[in-house]
């Protein structure tokens, strides 16, 4: 009878079995491969590394397996595997204007130098189910465009800075923080903010983003480039004294030409607003520089009312591991906690009662 | 691709040497929230991720540690975290108090009294006191920062006003060394008497919130009240009906769908000692009995 309410080694062992086996499901179904979840559910990984922060396909399949497909479940179990490791060293920042493109979009130019690739986009499909995708139907390969070797694919601010338009990236030798070896502190500075929004909830950004769009702290967006594709990481060995490079990595970079400011030492030009996450995710990189731009209000005097142009709020926030903890927590044991409010609450209802009828008996007596 | 493996008590040494500088910057001003760099771990924010981290930076192998969550030490997340320890640092654990070394807790301390060689770990979820009353974090450093505890009285007071009592039943505000409003956990009022002076090192770890406090042994601390309106906890009317306990804080157990009520103790390793050593208490109760409710006394 007492017993029933508490939890146990047995019942938690049991648990977990269960777990397991709905994991697994009909076992008559062969077993996903990692390869199957990383080749066809690519998507879902590239998300689960983004929010993860750490690039690591297989291991990411790997986590998608384990949680069901539950993404935020994966997102974490590869966050609390990356915190244990040991940090080797930091990469020089990644040249995306050198990417190995494989979607690039401008909304701000019809045509632009090295011209507009859609590559492997969503954007024109008709949303209708495809019957096909019942069974398993031959899929023609991707048509390959000829790369010459000088191609070049010039970012589009660095175009508009060209002429002046857009204020430039503001260039610094600083030592960029790491939200994840550092405590946050507030006002917490572009370099924190950018690592907070990267590693963030994708639909929470997306919701944010959207604020913004109606009205609770306007940049006037224009999509300078979305770009997808492979860029180089290179390292600096100390023993040889020059780069070396460890691989590629697939990323989305958004930047996003935003409300110009007008007036000072170099007269009126936009200003930016900048995402780049791991992986391909547009969604993610398009809010994320939405976002980046609504909380750079201080720098141009704006009033800043709207929750998007909140660090505190938005940075508080925006982490669904964090989040997803807090609120499920609420299921955990609170009977301590909620007996002493019961107490109260059944001292201030004996008063009120008894406060009742002395009042009637009051009543009663003056009729 | 290379497979995980782990230190012991699951955080690297240096992650460790970062949580113990933020655990002694605690000791040396008790009450104060020490930022530090929380890491991601291996079970959700919320479930107690500051306390175990605490717990992993200051456990050693001679250790013995006891987990308790609402005072039980067979509740599923006190069973999960001290499965943990047991796993990634091979430690022995104890569900009694007087064995333990390092006791961690949510929401309770134990009905007995804590001694000088041990060390309580508190989990917190939201470590500062003023968080309600003011949501940012760059104001509420601040008013700390200034001392400017006013606020706090307000409430209080509001509540007197609204409801003729203090309406602050758990995670009730305390001063700490006549300095720095502290927020003790959610633990019942019940349990703030047994912070003060304890010859125990009390530590609180809030993970998702990155903040570390602590309380060294034998620190006064002092539940907020006012003159005319003293601190109260809670009593209970009638003893455990396991182990005929008075004075302890109890679980409201619900027997039957007629009003029918039994009160344990909530601390169940005080009450199996208490059973050991031949204490009944009255059992179940009798169909319809309905609960009485309790009154609160000046400590």
């Amino acid at each position: 009878m007492y017993v029933a309410v508490k939890g146990g080694e047995a019942a938690i062992e049991k648990a977990h079995r269960l777990l397991a086996d709905r994991r697994r499901g009909d076992r008559s179904v062969p077993a996903l491969s990692l390869e199957q979840i990383a080749g066809q559910l690519s998507l879902a990984v590239d998300r689960v590394m983004a929010e993860g922060s750490l690039y690591d396909p297989e291991l990411a399949a790997m986590a998608v397996r384990q949680s069901r497909g539950d993404m935020i479940e994966a997102i974490f179990l590869i966050r609390a595997y990356r915190t244990t490791l040991p940090r080797f060293g930091a990469t020089r920042p990644v040249e995306t204007a050198a990417m190995r493109i494989e979607r690039r979009v401008s909304a701000t130019y019809k045509d632009i130098p090295g011209g507009q690739l859609l590559g492997p986009t969503f954007d024109y499909t008709h949303r209708l189910i495809d019957p096909e995708m019942a069974g398993d139907h031959p899929v023609e390969p991707g048509a390959r465009r000829d790369v010459t070797e000088d191609a070049a694919y010039p970012r589009v601010t660095d175009i508009l800075n060209g002429e002046g338009l857009i204020e430039p990236d503001i260039a610094s030798d600083a030592e960029p923080g790491d939200l994840t070896r550092d405590p946050t502190g507030f006002p917490a500075g572009r370099d924190l903010r950018l690592q907070a929004l990267a590693r963030g909830d994708e639909g929470f950004l997306l919701s944010l983003g959207y604020s913004t769009q109606r009205g609770y702290g306007r940049t006037h967006p224009f999509v300078g480039e979305v770009r997808i594709g492979l860029v180089d990481l290179e390292i600096d060995l100390p023993e040889l004294g020059f780069a070396v490079n460890i691989g590629a990595i697939r990323v989305t970079e958004c930047q996003m030409v935003s409300q110009f400011k007008g007036g000072g030492e170099d007269g009126p030009r936009f200003t930016r607003g900048y995402g780049l996450v791991f992986g391909q995710s547009e969604r993610k990189a398009m809010s994320m520089s939405l976002v980046d731009r609504a909380l750079r209000a201080d720098e141009f005097d704006e009033n800043r009312a709207a929750p998007a142009q909140d660090e505190e709020f938005v940075l508080s926030h925006c982490d669904n591991v964090e989040a997803t903890g807090f609120v499920e927590h609420l299921k955990l044991p609170h009977y301590v906690d909620f007996q002493a409010e019961l107490d109260l609450l059944r001292m201030l209802r004996r008063e009120h009662a008894a406060d009742k009828t002395a009042e009637t008996d009051r009543q009663e007596a003056a009729e | 691709m290379t497979l995980p493996a782990y230190n012991f008590a699951y955080l690297d040494e240096q992650t460790k040497r970062m949580i113990r500088r933020a655990i002694l910057k605690g000791i040396a001003i008790p009450g104060y929230q020490v930022p530090f760099a929380s890491r991601e771990m291996p079970m959700p924010y919320g479930w107690g991720t500051g306390g175990v981290q605490v717990t992993a930076a200051i456990l050693g192998p001679d250790d013995v540690l006891k987990v308790i969550d609402q005072g039980a030490d067979d509740t599923t997340n006190a069973v999960s975290i001290r499965a943990f320890f047991a796993k990634t640092a091979n430690v022995a654990t104890t569900t009694k108090t007087a064995e333990a070394t390092i006791i961690q807790t949510r929401h309770r301390i134990p009905e007995e009294r804590l001694q000088a060689h041990q060390t309580i770990v508190f989990q917190v979820p939201i470590p500062e006191p003023l968080r309600f009353l003011e949501p940012r974090e760059t104001e509420t450093r601040v008013m700390h920062g200034l001392e400017e505890y006013g606020l706090v009285h307000v409430k209080l007071y509001e509540d007197i006003a609204q409801h003729g009592h203090i309406a602050t039943t758990y995670a009730y505000p305390v001063k700490v060394e006549g300095r720095y409003v502290m927020d003790p956990s959610p633990i019942p009022k019940f349990d703030n008497p047994k912070l003060d002076r304890s010859p125990a090192l009390q530590l609180f770890g809030a993970g998702r919130e990155k903040r570390i406090y602590a309380l060294p042994p034998f620190t006064q601390v002092t539940s907020l009240d006012f003159e005319d309106h003293p601190f109260t906890v809670q009593t209970f009317s009638r003893p455990c009906a396991l182990c005929n306990a008075t004075g302890v804080y109890m679980d409201e157990v619900v027997t039957d769908d007629r009003g029918g009520r039994m009160f344990v103790c909530s601390d169940t390793d005080h009450c199996e000692t208490r059973q050991l050593h031949g204490h009944t208490g009255p059992g179940l109760p009798q169909l319809g009995e309905h609960a009485s409710t309790e009154q609160e006394t000046t400590r």
